[in-house]
């Protein structure tokens, strides 16, 4: 019988920073630790072969998608995208004729130390203002990289739906970034 | 001839699926002759940088601690529930 409380000790806090950076929300990702230890538990099928931090943050990777499976299925899709005429919701972006209202400008690369931890800064901030459940999505596809195909049938959604909810997902991360980053 | 519009949601669509040969080369031809995309290709790239960066800090940030209060929580939760 393991002790949580050795597990919670010694790689608690190392479980709840990669649970936070992927989902991004305190409470969410003490949950996702706890769930990982009632799993662990239950099952301890533990061996010693791999070491219990890998053994562990394997349980977490699937306990942050079982999370974010419940909360963003319970949010309608149609908040956050048009259903029916997918594409339309975007066209405040774009003018009749398909051309940019405000063409993206030259980003200024982050050089520096300093200059990075500053767009890390904005860059968390405009993730915060997307949608909840733009940047959940966003979140599994683009830091978490898990198939487009499993994050479908994970959100009950279309191919095409997840293409256009991503899609949203950057320009708005974009847009954000052009309106708080500086520009060369 | 593709707009800018659709060559938005193309670029997009290129890190989620394999585009057609067709689409990359209407693309292309696109981004020859268009600085505006050209500039939210980069800009595209530039967030799937800085996102994996971000991961990447957060987990490393050794000021983020699972708080004594939560570990308490946690290990009375899972108490209760093996009983």
């Amino acid at each position: 019988m393991h002790n949580i409380n050795d597990w919670l000790n010694e790689h608690g806090d190392y479980l709840y920073r990669f649970a936070l950076a992927r989902l991004r929300d305190p409470h969410q990702a003490e949950d996702a630790v706890q769930e990982t230890m009632l799993a662990a538990i239950k099952h301890h099928s533990f061996e010693g072969e791999s070491s219990a931090r890998t053994w562990l943050t394997g349980i977490l990777k699937h306990k942050i998608i079982d999370l974010q499976r419940k909360r963003l299925r319970e949010m309608p899709l149609s908040d956050v995208i048009d259903v029916d005429a997918s594409d339309t919701a975007i066209d405040d972006f774009f003018d009749q004729r398909g051309h940019w209202v405000d063409k993206p400008q030259q980003w200024q690369t982050p050089e520096n130390a300093l200059e990075q931890k500053q767009f890390l800064v904005v860059l968390a901030e405009c993730l915060e203002r997307l949608p909840a459940k733009l940047s959940g999505i966003f979140m599994m596809r683009d830091v978490q990289e898990i198939d487009n195909e499993i994050i479908c049938k994970e959100l009950d959604i279309t191919t095409t739906n997840a293409w256009v909810m991503l899609y949203r997902a950057r320009m708005g991360l974009r847009k954000c970034l052009e309106m708080h980053w500086i520009m060369e | 001839m593709l707009t800018c519009k659709q060559v938005s949601q193309l670029i997009s669509q290129s890190l989620d699926r394999p585009l057609t040969l067709t689409n990359r080369i209407q693309l292309k031809v696109h981004l020859v002759m268009c600085d505006a995309c050209t500039r939210f290709k980069k800009q595209m790239q530039l967030l799937q940088v800085a996102v994996h960066r971000l991961r990447r800090q957060t987990e490393s940030d050794s000021s983020i601690i699972l708080s004594e209060a939560a570990k308490t929580r946690i290990s009375h939760t899972v108490a209760s529930k093996q009983q």
